[in-house]
């Protein structure tokens, strides 16, 4: 069978699975719908916590990043992952004793004033929406690639089976989908890894095998040998960085307190029926994650190795098929500039801009640009997202690995898209409605903005995907500093300083919000052209900048507090309550319990 | 509440920082220590085919973190039982009771914790 029936096939299959479960597990509470009533074990919610973590982004993207950055790609690595300690010690175990649906929940209960709840709503939704937008736009790649459907097919598709299981089942049904999706997602990226790994060095383990020597009887590790190929074509050392330490610093920071303040990893933990459980959970889903971060770097250095070979100075009219196919994509493209008929890979861009093709073909049979060619010597352009979903076709594994890595993307994306609809439609129809504007709502209403809001969610995201809006890449630096410099300051305070009040945490709140996107939109939007390490402030990037915000926040936040009163008692005694994990009862309970004045 | 309960809660709660500075100390010198101000010189030892530095960035960093999160686990669970905080006597009541059981305490949430010392 070719790789595209059996592309169908899987994708059939793992789509039929979801939508069995969906139906499975409908719900039938705003309880259900929000935290699943607060009834998953840990080991259930920690798979289901790495499968909404690990998006599009993880699975698609991050090795395909490391493998063209090398060293300065830990960023992401530690960055995504060093998050969740911050998340197990400092906030998850809280949050959960706390016990209620939403991240505003808490924020405007803490701070007993519905400004704080309104600001913590616009932050989750700004941020669940940026992070949507790419994942459907991963949905559409992986379709047009290997089902070659149109990418708005693709999308439409997509779109309906998260719509329904989403809004059908709820967290619940969202929760126990995420579990299958793990599954698949984490088979899909371990297969060919293993393979290659096995290829490549010998040894089936890739994490070992990345520290390997290689199997071609050379003696050489592979990283060395990566080190030179990299160095001999102008791209420096693999293994050695270009960042600047400090820039390093905070972008890793950014990222991991980013990670600990997203309300979609958040809501997670008040799925489990105890404090103990959460904490236990956080772990599992370190684990779960820690599988899949500990092979992408082994796989962006296998790939990056094959490519090179494969690729430099090779003929065009002899590239293996792959290297025509995403051609055809739009994601690679080869501009003769010597004339040899070969391609020539070294450092620099090989033209400006993403390739807009004509519709003639060159002498080698290449698609022709009408790109302004640069004048150095690289003739090659290849999109970083194709790496991971190129890398068995480069390495020549298999039909099927090639379609299951095509199921485990989609995975990966539905996965992360239906964790962040629900965010959004819980903000809408819980904080923003019935906490704010129409407080006298019956749980069913509710349950029915819910799904209303989930619905609308999904046709903007899905609007996103077919017509992706050029600002992508550059809004996720926003979501991750808006979550680092907002959320997180805000919670542990809440968590750990008894002292602090509304009127601090509002305006801590409101200057790490305005200088991080003060900051990110300037050098982003306003004057690109100086996004320039020589601009930066104190060499922080602008995907950096959340980490300075945060301790702005801190600072103004606490100063504030200190010159304003006091919280009221009720709010001390509920600080004290949510230290302790005695008596956490299921978030629904709680719920019940009024503590706010 | 009682002021022994009181003490008993501040006890708990010092030791509950003092654990989680730790580990974050711990946290904090292996991602961003050995991994990113050190990494440099760290480079210079290899360890199988790595360069130390780097491996620390990019594997040994994720190893550590998902140990640190379960000795909090280990160390927080036998805080919670030897300040007589945890959960356990939740166990000993049978599901759908339990539910029920909760309810009623709601109104007075805080009355059965004393006893438990």
């Amino acid at each position: 069978m070719d790789v595209q029936t059996l592309t169908f096939i899987f994708v059939g299959v793992t789509f039929a699975v979801y939508i069995g479960i969906a139906i499975w597990s409908r719900a039938g509470s705003t309880d259900e719908c929000y935290v699943a009533g607060g009834g998953v074990s840990p080991l259930a919610n920690g798979m289901a916590t790495a499968a909404d973590w690990m998006s599009a982004a993880s699975f698609i993207s991050m090795a395909g990043i490391i493998s063209f950055v090398g060293r300065d790609g830990s960023v992401y690595l530690m960055g995504w992952t060093g998050g969740y300690v911050l998340l197990a010690l400092l906030l998850a175990p809280y949050l959960r004793k706390f016990g209620k649906y939403t991240i505003p929940d808490f924020v405007g209960d803490r701070y007993y004033s519905n400004v704080a709840r309104f600001v913590a709503v616009v932050c989750a939704i700004f941020v669940s929406f940026t992070y949507v937008a790419g994942q459907m736009r991963g949905v559409g790649i992986v379709f047009s690639r290997f089902l070659e459907v149109e990418i708005t097919t693709g999308v439409l598709i997509g779109m309906t089976i998260v719509f329904f299981y989403a809004v059908l089942g709820g967290m619940k049904g969202i929760t126990y989908t995420q579990v299958a999706q793990y599954c698949v997602l984490i088979f899909a990226f371990m297969v060919p890894a293993i393979f290659i790994s096995i290829l490549m060095t010998g040894n089936p383990v890739p994490q070992l095998g990345f520290g390997s020597v290689l199997a071609d009887g050379s003696g050489t590790y592979l990283l060395d040998k990566l080190d030179n190929l990299s160095a001999e074509l102008g791209f420096g050392a693999y293994t050695a960085g270009k960042k600047s330490t400090i820039d390093v610093f905070f972008i890793t920071a950014a990222l991991m307190i980013g990670t600990a303040g997203l309300p979609h990893v958040i809501v997670r933990f008040f799925t489990v029926p105890k404090v103990r459980d959460a904490r236990l959970s956080a772990g599992y889903a370190l684990v779960f994650i820690a599988i899949l971060y500990t092979t992408a770097p082994a796989v962006a250095s296998f790939a990056r190795v094959n490519l090179i070979q494969t690729v430099n100075n090779a003929q065009y009219a002899e590239t293996p098929q792959w290297f025509k196919n995403w051609e055809d994509t739009n994601l690679i493209a080869w501009v003769d500039k010597n004339k040899d008929g070969k391609i020539q890979y070294v450092a620099g861009k090989a033209f400006a801009g993403k390739p807009e093709f004509t519709a003639g073909r060159g002498e080698s049979g290449e698609r022709l640009l009408f790109n302004e060619v640069n004048g150095n010597g690289n003739e090659l352009y290849i999109d970083r997202d194709i790496m991971v979903l190129a890398n068995p076709e480069i390495a020549g594994l298999p039909a099927w690995v090639i379609a299951l890595v095509a199921a485990g993307g989609l995975a990966a994306a539905l996965s992360t898209a239906a964790g962040l609809l629900l965010v959004i439609s819980a903000s809408i129809s819980h904080d923003l409605m019935k906490k704010i504007f129409l407080p006298t709502i019956t749980d069913k209403q509710e349950l029915m903005f819910a799904r209303f809001s989930a619905a609308l969610a999904i046709s903007i995201a899905g609007y996103f995907g077919v017509y992706p809006p050029g600002f992508v890449a550059q809004v996720v630096a926003f979501a991750f500093g808006l979550a680092a410099s907002s959320f997180f300051p805000v919670i542990l305070m809440g968590i750990f300083s008894k002292r602090m009040n509304k009127e601090g945490a509002i305006s801590g709140m409101i200057t790490g919000l305005v200088f991080t996107a003060g900051y990110i939109i300037y050098f982003k939007f306003v004057n690109p052209s100086a996004n320039k390490p020589e601009n930066w402030w104190f060499g922080i990037s602008p995907e950096g900048i959340g980490t300075l915000g945060m301790v702005f926040n801190f600072i103004v936040a606490t100063t504030v507090s200190r010159l304003s009163p006091e919280p009221p008692k009720e709010v001390q005694a509920l600080v004290d309550n949510i230290r302790i994990p005695q008596g956490a009862g299921s978030a629904y309970h709680h719920h019940q319990r009024k503590i706010s004045g | 509440m009682s002021d022994r309960r009181v003490l008993n809660a501040e006890a708990y709660w010092t030791e509950n920082i003092r654990t989680v500075l730790l580990l974050l100390s711990i946290w904090f010198v292996v991602s961003y220590g050995m991994g990113i101000l050190f990494a440099d010189e760290l480079d210079n030892f290899r360890f199988f085919g790595f360069r130390l530095g780097f491996w620390m960035a990019q594997q040994g960093s994720i190893f550590t973190f998902v140990i640190l999160i379960f000795v909090y686990v280990y160390r927080m669970n036998r805080l919670d039982h030897k300040y007589g905080v945890d959960e356990d006597r939740d166990d000993f009541v049978a599901d759908e009771d339990y539910y029920h059981l909760e309810e009623t305490d709601d109104s007075s949430p805080d009355d059965n914790r004393g006893e438990k010392k």
